[in-house]
């Protein structure tokens, strides 16, 4: 092992991890407030990336296509919210896991029926095109720059959640639902803004993550089980778990991949287990919370 | 009670004895009778008295390597609408000329998506042989699949000839007597591309690979490592192995970028291989070393570009360009642009040839039979196809036939928009079959 190739893995997994808290942002938002599993948070991803395409190849500017991406998605998370999960708030989790991995199906194949199976790809845009020589290692400029366009779409949603009244509703909606209710507040309005965000989160997500992997209607398989094993490390709900349990899975991937490419994703799924056992409502999650 | 119960199961037991007795007699009463008619075996002969035969297709439409699987089925549908209608290269065929269907038979089939992963198509194949009486199973585009169906049809006793698949285990150690494979192995493909990477990139050089957590991607490290090595000096720094599927190949290919090799043997195949490609460009990997690709992906060229894929040397099973010099490769590549507006890829050669040829030995057998017909395909019988002359190994039942290697075109020498290979050479199949057969043992008969 050379300590050039370690630093960069290290950086490595800070990019890596990124893009991890991102995906998953949107998933812990969603189960946190409304309970409900979204097991088509990695279709919504897809669907995010392929409206972000259809944006770049009408407009040529991928500022054009992240706008793209997000809006179409915050319009469908209403429309889904109002038209599938409200029926399933009250529904046991199983139902919720079927119906939300059932739509993850249509979505993924109605991409395939309107886009085809092949790879497309969103290019990454001029002021982030090319290489930047950090000294230790070559790196793609684009990536370094995912993590300013991360930490400010991170720090816009924290401000959401965090700085405004909607955002307090949510926070106390995780906490306590049945409180809130009894407060009088419009918990329904609530609900369909925390779906909203959330796919808009997913579909932000696609968008970041196609220069960098190519657009199938599957890419998002892959990224939805990862982001259950963050924010399984991070704590369900929590914010900062999310962004810890990215963190953690971005680096465990990368610096496993140097001493044994060949288990870096077992490594990944080891920590899960090991923080299951140990503390089994996640780094930032509140003990016993339904 | 207990001398009671004892006493029954005493007759019990003899009642069983004489009844195995009796049916022990059976044969050696009915012996004449079942020896002068023909004995049946897997679907035959259910499978073929109707007026149509079945054939269960399974091809990948959703997973990483869709794109590729679409193709081979297309290929399937194009071929079995030729064998019904005596198009296409059925008149080229001496055994088919003039026939309409496989001995007078239409032949109907059934197509299941596979998701690339063997579980699927081991149940959609298995539905196929034991509802539909399926005459011969087919299609795959991954060697996981091609080899789990290998064995459910030597367990059914249903012949197949296996779709795609480059691992060398399957007509290696896990080949199978009722199973064909016309892909070029990893050791064929290996075998033809040395002497290329040997003139093109030069001798003792330093390779390092990504490869694909499963037996293809093995066998095509092993295969690709052992020719460069003895023959071109070159030394492996090792593999950078990932599981089927992987997105982000960053840490990956990281390790690449900083192992000084000078030559990036990338294995990954179909969605991974276009990913994986399109990363490596980002990291600089292409600018510093060199690029092949064993076995290239059906649609590598026109999902990646010339900015990448220009200068990459490969194999493929097919190329569209063979169209240009032999006349049969240009009925298929005509007739197939014809119905799907595109110019067929390999896994739609592969499925086409493997029905034309199923076809020939099926009538030159007479018979649906399968032990007729893989005595057919054993006996060496050369068919000209659109790769020139091909033909069955008995040892190992690999087909024979030329392996084209190719490379990249640049933007500027391409003649159109699907122009991205050239083909710099065909080699010979017989030059580069393994002698040792790779650990296949085949029983001499059924």
């Amino acid at each position: 092992m050379s300590w050039p190739l370690f630093f960069s893995q290290v950086f490595n997994g800070l990019t890596l991890g990124a893009l991890l808290v991102l995906v998953a942002m949107g998933l812990t938002i969603i189960f946190g407030a409304l309970g409900v599993v979204n097991f088509a948070h990695g279709a919504l991803y897809a669907v995010g990336a392929y409206a972000g395409l259809v944006a770049y190849e009408r407009t040529s500017s991928f500022l054009a296509a992240m706008a793209a991406g997000a809006g179409f998605l915050l319009i469908l998370g209403v429309v889904i919210e109002r038209g599938l999960i409200r029926l399933y708030y009250r529904r046991p989790h199983e139902d919720q896991i079927l119906v939300t991995f059932g739509l993850g199906i249509i979505l993924v194949e109605a991409i395939r029926a309107m886009f085809g199976g092949l790879a497309r790809d969103i290019p990454a845009p001029s002021w982030a095109a090319g290489i930047v020589n950090l000294h230790v290692t070559l790196y793609p400029t684009y990536r370094i720059d995912v993590l300013a366009i991360v930490a400010t779409a991170l720090v816009l949603l924290y401000f959401i959640l965090y700085r405004t009244r909607i955002g307090l509703i949510v926070r106390a909606g995780i906490e306590d639902q049945l409180m809130v209710n009894i407060l009088g507040i419009n918990v329904t309005r609530t609900f369909l803004t925390v779906f909203g965000l959330g796919a808009m989160a997913a579909g932000f997500a696609g968008v970041i993550n196609a220069p960098i992997v190519t657009v199938t209607p599957d890419m998002g398989g892959d990224i939805l089980v990862q982001s259950f094993v963050v924010i399984v490390i991070g704590g369900v709900g929590s914010f900062w778990g999310a962004v810890v349990g990215g963190l953690i899975a971005g680096e465990l991937l990368s610096l496993a991949a140097m001493i044994a490419p060949a288990y870096s994703e077992v490594v990944l799924f080891a920590a899960m287990a090991v923080v299951l056992i140990l503390r089994p409502q996640g780094l930032f999650g509140v003990e016993g919370r339904q | 009670m207990k001398a009671q119960r004892s006493k029954n199961s005493f007759s019990r037991r003899r009642v069983l004895q004489a009844a195995a007795a009796a049916a022990g007699t059976l044969p050696f009463v009915h012996a004449p009778q079942i020896f002068a008619a023909e004995e049946s075996i897997g679907n035959w002969p259910a499978g073929a008295q109707g007026p149509t035969v079945f054939v269960g297709v399974t091809t990948p439409l959703t997973g990483p390597y869709s794109a590729d699987g679409i193709d081979h089925l297309k290929g399937y549908q194009l071929a079995i609408e030729h064998l019904n209608n005596g198009e296409g290269l059925v008149p080229e065929v001496p055994s088919l000329k003039g026939k309409k269907g496989v001995l007078g038979k239409k032949i109907v089939y059934k197509n299941a998506d596979t998701q690339t992963q063997p579980n699927p198509a081991i149940q959609a194949q298995t539905d196929y042989i034991t509802q539909d009486k399926a005459i011969m199973i087919t299609g795959a585009l991954n060697s996981a699949v091609a080899i789990a169906i290998e064995k459910l049809a030597q367990r059914y006793k249903v012949l197949n000839m296996v779709g795609c698949s480059g691992a060398n285990e399957t007509t290696g150690v896990d080949c199978q007597k009722f199973a064909f494979r016309s892909q070029p192995s990893a050791y064929m493909a290996a075998k033809a591309l040395t002497p290329v990477l040997g003139k093109v990139i030069g001798r003792n050089k330093k390779a390092i690979y990504l490869v694909p957590d499963y037996a293809y991607g093995h066998s095509v490290e092993h295969s690709t490592g052992e020719f460069t090595e003895q023959e071109l000096g070159w030394k492996s720094l090792g593999s950078q192995v990932c599981p089927l599927g992987t997105k982000d190949y960053s840490s990956y290919l990281l390790n690449i970028a900083n192992s000084g090799a000078d030559v990036f043997v990338n294995v990954a195949f179909g969605a991974d291989a276009v990913a994986s490609c399109k990363q490596a460009k980002q990291f600089g990997v292409l600018d510093k070393m060199k690029m092949v690709v064993p076995n290239i992906s059906a649609f590598q060229g026109k999902e990646l570009g010339p900015e990448i894929m220009g200068g990459v040397y490969g194999t493929m099973d097919f190329w569209w360009t063979l169209a240009e010099s032999n006349r049969l490769a240009k009925i298929f590549v005509d007739t197939f642009h014809e119905k799907f507006n595109y110019r067929p890829s390999w896994p739609a050669h592969i499925a086409y040839t493997q029905m034309m040829v199923w076809a020939d030995a099926v009538t030159r057998a007479g018979s649906f039979d399968p032990v007729k017909v893989i005595a057919e395909l054993e006996a060496g019988h050369k068919l000209q196809m659109p790769l020139g002359e091909v033909w069955y190994r008995k040892e190992d039942h690999q087909q024979v036939r030329a392996v084209p290697v190719v490379v990249g075109k640049t933007k500027a020498q391409m003649r159109n928009d699907e122009d991205f290979f050239e083909i710099v050479g065909m080699t010979p199949g017989p030059d580069v079959m393994p002698p040792d057969f790779l650990g296949c043992k085949l029983p001499s008969s059924v």
